[in-house]
């Protein structure tokens, strides 16, 4: 019985892998002409996983009930929120990618059972509650992504993309390993509600070590400062689609993660994460800012700009509060939305042969040929930088308000100070669009699926997402509670 | 008698290493594929020195999912690296610089 009830918790994680593993069948047996439908099934198996997903977070779900396998695995609201967001970010990539791989001849089956499985892998990550499930997570995600990196097999810059994830991120993997090797020692145990009871009191030296490994660990995969550096050449590398992925749904799993670990293992010793949160959170605003200046290429761009995002988002972390926690999730909403509309606005640059367009400088004055898509563009470029009318303010107004009412003011003020170093090169963008001299590069027609897809973002963040801040800050609640529940 | 600082200093020793192989080689990414292994092996010392010790049979558990990750981990870095050699010719560290910024 007790078996059955731990099945039914992990529901979305069967869904994914059964049919991840029978796409792949299929994918051995039709060949890539059968990736179209492969990809339409993928997403369908997404959504399904995400309606199996969806219950726990609007019962919001937390507590014992939670708990499958004997205390392995929690699938409590705050997991369901992550996995819901994940499931939307790895549908668009599966949405996005046929009319970009289609046009080099690379649209090859496994794309969407690799997407698959990292889904997968990031729904156990987001509701482990055991350092093995953590792992095992953490790596079904990392593989199929290092895979996904190289996908574009002929091309050397998606090879080379593929190598510097692969070895960077087998070190950050090596990193938490070890953090999570001496915290076994010194807790005692690997269950996160352990790792809680056994830190209680005074922390050891080797506990300290253990938790200093996992947050620098987690820090690379979140793609915080100072362990940033994959970060612009992955994301430029890799194929744009999996480049919309890699910048959307592992970062809503790594980061959830992250509050995870901290809240739930690491929850006894505040004081002792609070401070490298706090210096992490603004050294990745400066760098993220700073280095993104003398970027010519968009999508090293967009790279820097979300090592900036992340920094805001470990402010609401830094706080170490519910309400930071709720603040984060909303940010990590808004996010997603913002970066899938970014990617999908770039998978539209395209030449007059429909070769991409990844120069900044080749769309100059795309306000003059493009309108609609200049417009969209300077819309997600103005809520990246977090100006008012649009929907990304919210999530900065959030993250500092938690901030600000958990007595950390300066911190707050140098991340605000920050943000404005930051909106000068989403500007530049900007007026590269609208008032330098045409280029006429970026002539090339767009799929109508990028088309739907940038619409849905562009309302998403425009004004009119605010009409959702009561229902989106209520689901962050509920997932918050959950996250910091105590029974 | 070797108790369980003497494991840890091993381990802790090893994983030095693993970390210095991957920042302070300059010429073939094979060798940054072993001092990956050093590292998750200097993590399984750790993981069976722990488990022993505290009389916790999770540990040894853990260790053999690490072991099971790293050679799927393995594979799939040795698979990059042929891609890699077949569009460039080299796995020289330096070469790898198609993108700066």
């Amino acid at each position: 019985m007790e078996f059955q009830a731990s099945l039914a918790l992990v529901a979305p994680e069967l869904v994914l892998s059964l049919s991840g593993l029978a796409l792949l069948l299929a994918a051995a047996w039709g060949g890539d002409k059968a990736s179209r439908l492969i990809s339409i099934l993928a997403v369908a198996a997404l959504v399904g996983a995400g309606f199996l997903a969806a219950p726990a977070l609007c019962n919001g779900a937390s507590g014992p009930d939670t708990l499958a396998f004997g205390g392995q695995v929690k699938v409590d609201a705050f997991a369901a929120f992550a996995k819901l967001l994940i499931y939307l970010a790895a549908a668009a990539s599966l949405i996005v990618a046929p009319a970009f791989f289609e046009r080099v001849k690379a649209m090859r089956a496994e794309y969407p059972v690799l997407v698959l499985f990292a889904a997968m892998g990031m729904g156990i990550m987001v509701s482990a509650a055991d350092l093995v499930t953590l792992y095992i997570g953490l790596e079904l995600n990392s593989l199929a992504a290092y895979v996904l990196a190289a996908f574009l097999r002929t091309d050397e810059r998606s090879a080379e993309a593929g190598l510097k994830y692969f070895v960077l991120g087998a070190l950050a993997s090596g990193f938490l390993l070890y953090g999570m090797s001496l915290t076994y020692g010194f807790a005692g145990t690997t269950s996160f509600a352990g790792i809680h009871a056994a830190l209680a009191g005074d922390m050891s030296k080797g506990a300290l070590f253990g938790l200093v490994f996992v947050l620098s660990g987690l820090a690379f995969k979140i793609s915080a400062a100072p362990f940033h550096m994959w970060t612009p050449d992955v994301y430029e590398g890799a194929p744009t689609p999996v480049t919309t992925f890699f910048a959307s749904a592992p970062k809503v799993a790594a980061m959830a993660l992250t509050m995870r670990v901290v809240v739930d293992a690491f929850g006894a010793q505040v004081q002792a994460w609070q401070q490298i949160v706090m210096i992490v959170a603004l050294v990745s605003i400066v760098v993220g800012a700073l280095g993104a200046i003398g970027q010519d290429n968009i999508k090293r761009l967009m790279a820097y700009s979300s090592i900036n995002n992340v920094g805001f988002i470990l402010i609401g972390l830094a706080a170490a509060t519910q309400q930071g926690a709720s603040a984060m999730l909303v940010y990590l909403a808004i996010y997603v939305a913002m970066t899938i509309g970014g990617f999908v606005a770039i998978l539209m640059l395209k030449d007059a042969n429909g070769e991409p367009v990844e120069q900044i400088a080749q769309i100059a004055g795309l306000s003059s040929h493009r309108k609609v898509l200049a417009v969209c563009l300077a819309m997600i470029m103005f809520s990246l930088a977090g100006i008012p009318p649009l929907f990304g303010f919210w999530g900065k107004f959030l993250v500092f308000q938690a901030a600000v009412q958990a007595g950390m003011v300066p911190l707050a003020a140098i991340g605000i100070a920050a943000s404005v170093i930051g909106a000068f090169y989403y500007l530049k963008v900007v007026k590269v669009m609208y008032f330098d001299e045409p280029a006429n590069v970026a002539v090339g027609k767009s799929d109508w699926a990028h088309q739907a897809l940038l619409a849905i973002c562009a309302i998403f963040i425009s004004p009119l997402g605010y009409l959702l801040t009561g229902w989106l800050g209520g689901m962050a609640d509920k997932a918050a509670a959950a996250l910091y529940f105590v029974g | 008698m070797i108790g369980i600082e003497h494991y840890v200093v091993v381990s802790a020793i090893l994983f030095v290493l693993g970390v210095l192989g991957i920042f302070l080689n300059r010429k073939n990414v094979i060798v940054i594929l072993m001092a990956i292994e050093l590292i998750l092996l200097a993590v399984n010392i750790n993981l069976v020195a722990f488990s022993a010790f505290l009389g916790d049979l999770t540990g040894q558990i853990f260790a053999m999912f690490v072991l099971t990750v790293a050679a799927g981990e393995a594979a799939i870095g040795l698979a990059i690296l042929v891609i890699y050699f077949r569009g460039r010719g080299t796995i020289a560290v330096e070469d790898a610089n198609r993108m700066k910024g």
